[in-house]
C-alpha cells in the first residue's frame, strides 16, 4: 500500500507542488524587503560605527590625551600626539584614526575615561581620495559636534549597562 | 594508439560555489573526479601570530573574524581558555547569556549553510527565506553587542554588557507606516528576551517551511542522497566533528560530552544521521536548528527569572563599571592598568574547545606568565573536514563536488586563519 501511495504521490509531483504553493502563499504576503535608503533597518543604540570626539557642554574638548585608546587599539589604528597648553592642561595636538585599520571593536570607547572618543551609529560614509581614510582631530570633533545630540542620547540609554 | 590522459582543472579560487577562496585542483577522468587537491592559505591573516603580540583581551575581536559565520562561538572558545588559565569563572547569568548566544550563532550559521548549500544545488528560493530569518538574529546580535557580525561581546569573566531592555525598532518611512510598521515592530515591543520568545515561536514554523521546500524535493534528493558518504570509521579517522561526525551516526557533541557554560542545565537532543551522506547531514543540521530553538527558549526563561551580574567583580581581570571608575581612585587605577597592560596570566597551557556550529572549535593557549599569550593555536573544524575532501569526492561526478563542498560547511576564515 505504501509503495502505491508513494508511486502516485511521486507521479503527481506532490512535493514539488506543495513547495510551489508555499512560494505562492508568500507571493501574496506583505513583502519583507526594505527599500533602502528610504527606509532602514533598525539600529541599536550600542551600534559601533564611525568615530567621533566629543566636547563638554562648555565647548572644551573632552580628550585629555591619556592615550588609553591608543594603547588598547588592537589594530593600532589610533595615533596621538600631545602637549601642554598655555592654561596648564594637557591636550592632543594630533588625534588620528585610520579607518582602514580600524576593526570597530569598540575598545577605544570602552577605555576612554572621559567619554571623549565614541563610536557613533553612523555607518554611511565614504572616501573620495586616498588618504581620506585617516581622519584627524578636527574632523572627529566636527562629527562629534554635529551629532552630539544623538551620541548623548545613545550613551544615556546604555549607561545602566556599562 | 592515442594516449589518454586525465584532465586537470582548477575549481576556484574565484568560483561562486567554492565558498570563499578555496582552490581545488581536480584531476578529472571525463566527468569523474580521480583526485581532489585542496589548496588553502589564500585567506591567511596570521591570527595566531598576531595574538602573540597583543594583550589577551585585544585578540577577542580577531576571533570573530576566524569563522565569520559563527562569531560568538569562536570567542567563547578563546575566552573560556583564558578563564581556565586564570582560574576564574563567569557568573551564572553570563554563562546563560553565552549559551543563548552560542545557539543564536548556531542558527545563524546553519541558516547560512542551508541557504547557500541549497543555492549551490539550484534551489534559489531557500537562500532568500534563510536570510530573512538571519536578519532578525543579526538585529539581536547588534542590539546586544553593537555589531551585526563581529560582536566582540564575550570577555574573560563574563560578557561585556547585560541584555538590553529594549529592542531597536523600525522607524516610519514613506513606504512603511501604520499597520505595516506595526507588523514589522510586533516582536520588538518588549525586551530582548520577549523578542527571542517571539522569534522562536515563529521560527519553528519557518523550519517546517524549509523542510517543505527541500526534504522531500526530488531534485534535492537526487543531488544529495548517497553523495559524499562518510563512514563512521572514516569520520573518526579524519578527525571530523560536529554535524559531519553526527551525520555518520556517531553521537558526539561537546555540549553533552563535556558540558560548558550552561549546557548541562538545559535540555536538548543530539540528532544523528544513519547513512553519512549529504542528505543525512542536511537532516541533522535542520534538526539542530530545532534543538537550538529549544535551548534558546529555555535560556530565555531562565534569564527572565534571574537578573544579576554578567561580569566578574574581580578588577584584576575585568574592568570596573564606568560609574565606579569615575568616582573611585582605586577603580580608575584598575581601569588604566587593564586597558594598557592588561592582566598577566599564570604560566601554563590549556586546551579548551566548544561545540561550534561546524564542529569542535578549540583554542590551545600557552602562557609564560606575561600579559600576552606565548603561543596561540586554534583548532578549526573546517580544516579537518577539508582535508577529507579528497577521500570523500573521489569517484564522484564534478557537480557532486559542489554538493560536498557545501555539506562540509567550510569557511576560509577559520581554515586559513
Amino acid at each position: 500500500m505504501g509503495a502505491i501511495t508513494h508511486y502516485f504521490k511521486s507521479l503527481m509531483l506532490k512535493e514539488l507542488l506543495v513547495g510551489l504553493s508555499l512560494t505562492g502563499r508568500y507571493f501574496f504576503r506583505p513583502k519583507y524587503t526594505l527599500r533602502y535608503p528610504e527606509e532602514k533597518a533598525p539600529k541599536s543604540n550600542r551600534f559601533r560605527g564611525l568615530h567621533a570626539l566629543r566636547r563638554y557642554p562648555n565647548g572644551e574638548e573632552r580628550c585629555i590625551a591619556c592615550k588609553l585608546c591608543e594603547a588598547v587599539c588592537p589594530a593600532l589604528a589610533i595615533t596621538i600626539d600631545s602637549e601642554q597648553r598655555a592654561d596648564g592642561t594637557r591636550r592632543t595636538t594630533r588625534y588620528e584614526i585610520d579607518l582602514f585599520k580600524c576593526i570597530f571593536c569598540g575598545f577605544c570607547e570602552e577605555s576612554c575615561p572621559v567619554d571623549s572618543i565614541v563610536e557613533t551609529d553612523i555607518s554611511e560614509y565614504h572616501f573620495e581620495t586616498r588618504g581620506e581614510n585617516v581622519v584627524g582631530k578636527q574632523q572627529l570633533l566636527a562629527i562629534g559636534d554635529r551629532f552630539e545630540k544623538q551620541i548623548a542620547a545613545a550613551r544615556a540609554l546604555d549607561a545602566p549597562y556599562r | 594508439m592515442a594516449e589518454i590522459r586525465n584532465y586537470t582543472m582548477n575549481f576556484g579560487p574565484q568560483h561562486p560555489a567554492a565558498h570563499g577562496v578555496l582552490r581545488l585542483v581536480l584531476e578529472m577522468d571525463g566527468e569523474t573526479v580521480v583526485r581532489a587537491d585542496p589548496h588553502v592559505g589564500l585567506l591567511h591573516r596570521g591570527t595566531e601570530k598576531l595574538a602573540e603580540s597583543k594583550p589577551w583581551n585585544q585578540s577577542i575581536g580577531y576571533m570573530d573574524r576566524l569563522d565569520y559565520m559563527s562569531m560568538m562561538c569562536n570567542e567563547h572558545a578563546y575566552v573560556r581558555a583564558i578563564e581556565r588559565l586564570l582560574g576564574v569563572e563567569a557568573p551564572i547569568r553570563a554563562q546563560y547569556i553565552r549559551t543563548l548566544f552560542d545557539e543564536v550563532t548556531r542558527i545563524l550559521n546553519h541558516l547560512l549553510w542551508l541557504g547557500s548549500n541549497a543555492l549551490d544545488l539550484g534551489a534559489m528560493t531557500m537562500f532568500l527565506y534563510c536570510f530573512r530569518e538571519r536578519e532578525e538574529l543579526m538585529d539581536a546580535y547588534e542590539a546586544v553587542s553593537g555589531a551585526r557580525m563581529h560582536a566582540c561581546y564575550y570577555r574573560p569573566g563574563g560578557v561585556y554588557r547585560d541584555l538590553p531592555e529594549r529592542m531597536p525598532q523600525y522607524k516610519e518611512s514613506r513606504w512603511t507606516k501604520g499597520a505595516d510598521l506595526k507588523r514589522r515592530n510586533e516582536w520588538r515591543q518588549g525586551t530582548m528576551l520577549d523578542f527571542f520568545d517571539a522569534f522562536c515561536d515563529d521560527f519553528v514554523q519557518r523550519i517546517d517551511e524549509y523542510e517543505t521546500l527541500l526534504t522531500d524535493n526530488r531534485i534535492w534528493k537526487q543531488r544529495t542522497v548517497h553523495i559524499g558518504v562518510v563512514s563512521p570509521e572514516q569520520a573518526l579517522r579524519m578527525g571530523m566533528s560536529g554535524p559531519m561526525l553526527r551525520g555518520s551516526g556517531i553521537a558526539w557533541d561537546l555540549r553533552k560530552k563535556q558540558p560548558y557554560a550552561a549546557y548541562d542545565q538545559v535540555e536538548f537532543d543530539i540528532p544523528v544521521g544513519v547513512n553519512g551522506d549529504c542528505y543525512d547531514r542536511y537532516v541533522c543540521r535542520v534538526e539542530e536548528l530545532r534543538q537550538s530553538t529549544r535551548i534558546i527558549k529555555q535560556c530565555v526563561k531562565w534569564l527572565r527569572e534571574h537578573p544579576g551580574e554578567v561580569m566578574l567583580r574581580n578588577f584584576k581581570v575585568a574592568p570596573p563599571s564606568r560609574v565606579e571608575m569615575k568616582q573611585d581612585m582605586e577603580a580608575l587605577i584598575h581601569h588604566f592598568k587593564l586597558f594598557t597592560e592588561g592582566y598577566c596570566v599564570p604560566p601554563g597551557e590549556v586546551y579548551c574547545a566548544v561545540e561550534a556550529p561546524k564542529g569542535e572549535f578549540g583554542a590551545y593557549l600557552v602562557s609564560d606568565g606575561a600579559n600576552k599569550p606565548f603561543r596561540v593555536k586554534l583548532r578549526a573544524p573546517g580544516f579537518a573536514h577539508l582535508s577529507a575532501m579528497d577521500e570523500i569526492v573521489r569517484g564522484h561526478m564534478l557537480p557532486d563536488v559542489v554538493a560536498v563542498i557545501g555539506t562540509l560547511d567550510i569557511v576560509f576564515g577559520e581554515i586559513d586563519r
